[in-house]
Formats: structure tokens, sequence, C-alpha cells
């Protein structure tokens, strides 16, 4: 069928099976939303800011495991959505994000909102594209959604030019992608992988390292599986929380610089860290050349270039992280193992002496006690979303997880912004869930538009402020090591936010009591509608345990360590 | 650092490098793009189509020590329009100077020293004679030298084409 290249948009997102779009309209993008508007297959989400759109893609993609789609419009739409982007690709979250551009005969004039979208987006995508031809345009959306959803995931952005979705061609979408230069591994070295079993079987003190990949190769159950059968004590960075559930005896606590006592010490003690989906980023691994120093090194990872960055690895293997597991699981079957009962129960009594902890009081909130009694009271019932600072690392330490895909975070980015959009992604994606997102009064103000967004969709964000007043990691990091001088850093101005998210029809409370506290949550979760809680907590908590900056995982600042 | 055979030492070391890649708009700038974000050096790159193909082979010299040439070749092969990546150990580098000398100066002189390196007179005009050469990049770096005494008006150098032995 001969149709226009922006009926060719939507024919192939209804292709794709896409059930959600998520954008912002402008002018070299408005054909594309005329065909939106003449169809029904997908539901368009107008947020209130091009950022806003990726963030919430993000989330829904993140807890769903599908691919999100985002549309925004040429130049200040498309550069609104590239902190989106850069969030999506340190994440790597499977995304397509396509935008507008000015008319071939228009580029490189200068025109009305141009600008160099695939020159600005190259560094933080996977891949992108600038459609030349309105022939080639299904082929780079089949292709677009093959290469973010396979290998390591990753966003890839479509520039259209306006004139090409005007244009009429011959429409056929492609059953098969054909990329000759692009072919992830997705199976291992079979002869690599035994050498390693080997390893573990011999080592006295291994330990599963797990990070994001493992929920993005959606294989926490196998980890938890390989876990139990050899008795081997498990880690998990930020982006892994919620792989092994929290109430597991072999799990270990996150690690790295606010991980938990037991975690890095597992992770300073061990003499074989087997990396699954983990990258050795520098807020896990503290001083790296102390870091796992008695270790050999395993690292499984589906991105070559993950392996042998930063630590150098003794047994590579490159493949899918699913697949591999089961491998190992399969491998693990018919060896033997050394006995790891003593290694487990000393990490296992770090942990009972040196638990995660704070001073709890009745005279005011802690931002802790807030987000473990949102655990209490609806545990696997919520995916929980953040924003990013000192509530995040909270929310990471304190939350109850107990499956995957239930956490939502910023992490290889660590945008402040993310947490109401993203949460709204969730709410969209998981109905039948309610959709926490903790955030910090920094954060908030960030993206508060999106209120608006949660308003006139009925997403039920329940948005949870834990108001300290500050800006309040970087207060932290001022406090340790820049002898208390707070510049720029107090946050003592700030909106009535009850009456704000009353203004956008919403629903608001603020609560300085542990029973106010309670009531409103209960009202909230009761009540379904978008919701901001504004809880005024303790102004001078601190994240702790803390590794500082250049220190090794075992030289953590302990809750009691501190002057505070 | 985990005690796994040395591989990695800091020493930096000089490397060519070519990449095929598929010949489309945009591949260059994510190469040099990929260099300039991470930090790896270019000493040279030349880049031409490869005749009856949709393929360009692009020849990089570069220096960095192991670990990072060994991140230089995993990243480039991610890139999705990169179809191969070689480290090539043992090669024949090539690369021409293009050098123009004012017609005053001995040419005669000038003849022999080009015959010396491989290079020969190309182009003569009332004021100026053009000689070029090509060859392994340290000689032309020698003729380039011994050139500047005759005041060269321009010096124009390719960058290092590789083939391996």
């Amino acid at each position: 069928m001969r149709i226009t290249g922006a009926k060719m948009v939507t024919e192939s997102l209804k292709e794709e099976g896409v059930d959600v779009v998520f954008g912002y309209p402008g002018g070299a993008i408005m054909n594309v939303y005329d065909e939106i508007y003449k169809q029904s297959f997908f539901q368009h989400i107008l947020t209130r800011h091009e950022q806003a759109a990726i963030h919430a893609a993000e989330g829904f993609a993140k807890s769903t495991g599908k691919v999100g789609v985002a549309i925004v419009t040429s130049g200040p739409g498309f550069t609104n959505a590239v902190t989106g982007l850069a969030d999506a690709y340190m994440d790597s979250v499977p995304m397509v994000v396509i935008s507008g551009q000015v008319p071939t005969t228009i580029i490189g004039t200068d025109g009305f909102q141009e600008i160099d979208a695939v020159g600005i987006s190259r560094p933080c995508t996977k891949h992108n594209y600038l459609v030349n031809d309105i022939k080639d345009l299904p082929r780079i959306i089949k292709e677009a959604f093959h290469i973010a959803a396979t290998g390591r995931p990753g966003p890839v952005h479509i520039d259209i030019p306006k004139d090409i979705t005007a244009e009429v061609a011959n429409f056929e979408y492609p059953k098969e992608v054909d990329i000759p230069t692009y072919k992830p591994t997705v199976n291992y070295n079979k002869r690599q992988l035994k050498k390693a079993m080997g390893a573990i079987a011999k080592s006295k003190k291994p330990l599963l390292y797990v990070g994001g990949g493992a929920i993005l190769a959606n294989c926490a159950y196998e980890i938890r599986e390989f876990a139990k059968m050899t008795n081997i004590p498990v880690v998990e960075t930020l982006m892994a929380r919620g792989v092994m559930g929290d109430d597991n005896e072999l799990f270990m606590g996150m690690l790295g610089m606010h991980g938990e006592f037991a975690a890095n010490m597992a992770a300073h003690d061990t003499d074989c860290i087997i990396s699954l989906g983990a990258r050795f980023d520098d807020r896990v691994t503290g001083r790296l050349d102390e870091f796992a120093k008695k270790a050999k090194v395993i690292h499984v990872d589906v991105d070559p270039t993950s392996i042998g960055k930063l630590v150098d690895t003794n047994y590579p293997i490159v493949g899918d992280l699913k697949v591999t597991v089961e491998g190992m699981i399969e491998a693990a079957k018919d060896m033997q193992f050394n006995e790891y009962t003593n290694w487990v129960s000393l990490l296992r009594d770090y942990k009972e002496k040196e638990p995660l902890r704070y001073q709890d009081s009745d005279s005011v909130i802690k931002p802790q006690w807030a987000i473990e009694r949102v655990g209490q009271i609806l545990g696997e019932n919520a995916i929980i979303s953040t924003d990013v600072g000192q509530h995040q690392m909270w929310t990471a330490q304190f939350y109850p997880f107990s499956f995957p895909r239930q956490w939502n975070t910023s992490g290889g980015l660590g945008t402040m912004g993310f947490g109401l959009p993203g949460a709204m992604g969730v709410a969209r994606g998981n109905p039948d869930k309610v959709s926490i997102n903790f955030t910090g009064d920094g954060s908030i103000l960030m993206n508060i538009q999106e209120l608006m967004t949660c308003v006139e969709y009925n997403l039920p964000v329940i948005n949870i402020i834990l108001n300290n007043n500050y800006l309040g990691m970087v207060r932290q990091w001022q406090t340790l090591f820049y002898e208390n001088r707070l510049s720029e850093t107090d946050l003592s101005a700030q909106p009535d936010f009850k009456k704000l998210v009353e203004a956008f029809g919403g629903v608001g409370y603020r609560v300085s009591t542990k029973k106010e506290f309670e009531e409103a949550l209960k009202d909230a979760v009761e009540k379904k509608k978008p919701a901001m809680i504004d809880v005024i907590v303790a102004r001078d908590e601190i994240v702790l345990p803390m590794v500082p900056n250049g220190h090794a995982l075992n030289e953590m600042t302990l809750l009691g360590d501190s002057n505070e | 650092m985990n005690n796994f055979n040395h591989y990695y030492d800091s020493e930096t070391t000089r490397q060519v490098i070519s990449v095929i890649v598929i010949n489309e708009h945009n591949v260059l700038s994510r190469i040099v793009g990929l260099f300039s974000a991470r930090g790896y050096n270019i000493d040279s790159l030349t880049v031409a189509p490869m005749t009856g193909s949709k393929y360009s082979r692009m020849t990089i010299v570069t220096t960095g020590s192991k670990r990072v040439i060994d991140q230089i070749v995993k990243q480039l092969n991610k890139l999705i329009p990169v179809l191969k990546v070689n480290e090539h150990q043992n090669v024949i580098e090539k690369e021409t100077v293009l050098i123009k000398i004012p017609i005053e100066q001995p040419l005669s002189d000038i003849e022999v020293i080009a015959r010396a390196y491989n290079g020969h007179i190309q182009n003569v005009t009332h004021d100026a004679i053009v000689i070029s050469a090509t060859d392994a990049p340290s000689r032309i770096a020698n003729f380039t030298n011994i050139m500047n005494k005759y005041k060269p008006l321009e010096v124009v150098k390719s960058g290092v084409v590789a083939m391996e032995r």
C-alpha cells in the first residue's frame, strides 16, 4: 500500500505491538501527530515536557520489559529529550525515540527549530538514524526496535525530516532484520564456562556480584536457583535490587559507596568474584586497586566492552546472561563444590552484627523509617521509583524488595527529575500495582509539571517527598568533606507542596508525625488518585554506611562512627 | 590489581588498527566521536571506500596502554555500522607527503634527496616545484625534516595506510 511517511510511523508502531507512546507535538512532527489522531491501536500520553516523555517511556520499559517509545519534535523538543536519552543509555533501557526534523531542503541552513539532532544524540544512544529517504523508513524503524531490545539494550533515536513524513511511498513492514554488522553474542563459549566453573568449585569464598544486567536479561530466578544449589552468597548493585529478594538467606545486601557492611566485606574478602551483568562501576568498587583484590575474577556480560574495562578478568565470558546462567546451573548439577557454609555464616554474622540501621525518633520522622513503613504496608504490592539523592540511597537500603523490575531508578546518569515521570510510566504499565515515587524536595521540582499528566490520564502515582529542606546528598558531602560550608544547598525556600498538587487536581498531604504519615499513605492508596505526601523529616540525617571517595570497601564509615 | 598474568601493563604502545565500516553518512563522526568522548588518541586516520562493496576501510594509528588499546578495539566493534576491527601486528605502513619548494632552491640537490626517499618531482611552475614521496612513516618524517632546509612553502602529509605482510 502507498502511504505517507507519517502513516508509516504509526503503522510500524502497530506492527511492533506498541500500546503506549509518550510524547509532545510540535511543528516538524505534526504530520506524525495527525496520523496519531487518526489511529486507535495505541494510546498517546501527552507529557508536559519532553524530558518527562523519555523518562516515562523508561519507567514503562524498566517495569514491563517492553521497548519504551517516545515521540518529540525538532529543535528544543529534541534537546529537551537529550537528558532522557542519556539516562536510558547509561542504564541500558530499551527505547525507541522518534524526533521530527526540519525538511531535508532546509537541513544545514539554521532553519527554525533546526538542530543537528543525530550529532547530539550520537554519544548518548546505542544507535541513531537520520532518515534521508522515505524508502528506508520501514526498515529503519524495524532495525531500531531490534537494536534497542537485543544484546545490551539501549535507546535508539530516529530523526525524521518533515518532508519525508509528508511524502508518499509503498509501505511494507519488513519481517526480518538483517544488519550484517550487528550480531550480538548470545551463546557463551562452553570451554571458557567450564574453566570458570572449575575455578568456582575450587574457591573457598566465592561471591555472586549481580548487576542491572540480571534484570535486563530476565534471569533473576535463575540466579536465585544457581545460588541456592551451590550455596554461594550474593550481593547486588543498586541497579540489581530485587534480583534475589531481600529475605533470601544468601542475599548479603547491596554493595558499594552506600552498601551494607556484610556486602562490602564480602566483596573485599572474596577469593572468587562472579560478576553477572555488572560493570565494576566506580560507585560500586570504591578504590579500584583494593576491590576484591584476593579474588579470581569471572566476568559474564553480553557487552564485551564491559569486560576488562576496569578490572582484569581471569575468565571473561561474553553471552546472554540468562543463557549463561542456565548453562552454569546445568554444569553445576554434575560438579562437586567446596563447602561454603563457614563463609556464608560469617557473612550472615556480619549482617546481624552490623545491619543497615538508623537512630529512630518519636519526635520527628526519620526518612528511613518512612521508607521502611511503606515497605511494611505495601511490600510487594508496590513498584518503587525514586529520584536521585539521599532518598534514593535510603530507598535502595531500606525498602524490602522482593522481585525483579520492582525497582525503577536512575543509576548510571543519576538524573534528578527522573522519579515522577518514571513512576508515571510504571503506573501506565502496571495498573495492578501501586506506583510509588520516593523523592526529595530538590528533585521533585525538576519535573513537577508532570503532576498534570498524572491527573489528566489518571495515573495514580503516589509521590512521597522526604522533605528535609536541603539538597541533601550535596549537603551531606559539604558536611563531610567541605567543612560544613553549605554552598547553595539550603532549600528552605519552597512551595507549599500540598497546595501545589491540589492546584494540579491531585491529592495533597503534609505530615510531620508517624501517625499522620500512615494515615496519609493509607488514604492515598485508597483514593487511587495522583497524590503527593510532603513528609517533614529530620533535617540532618546522612546516608550511612559510606565509603568515602578514594577509599576501599572495607573502609566504611558506619553509624556511630560519625559525629552526627 | 588482581594478579592476572600482567596482561595489562601501563606501557604505552603505538597500534595500527583497521576498521571496516558500512559506507554511510555519520559513520566517520561515530568513530571520531568515540575517540574524543573516551579520551583516546588518534595519531592518524585515513579512510576510503573499498572498491566494489558498500564498505569503507579506515586505518587508524593510535597510542595507548594495552588496556586502552583493548578497549578501543572493543568499543569500535560495538558500533553498529562496524563490520570488523583488526589490530595489526606485522604491517607494511605507507605515508605520502607533498612538499612545495621555491624554484630558487638548488633543484638537483633536492631531486637527489627525493630519490633517496622514493620520491620525485611532480610539478614545476615559474615559482615553485612540488615533490612527493611515499614511504614508511618514519622515513617520511626524516625526509620532511631534511627538506625543511630548502624553505618549503607548503608541506602536506597523508595519514597512514597499512596492510599486513
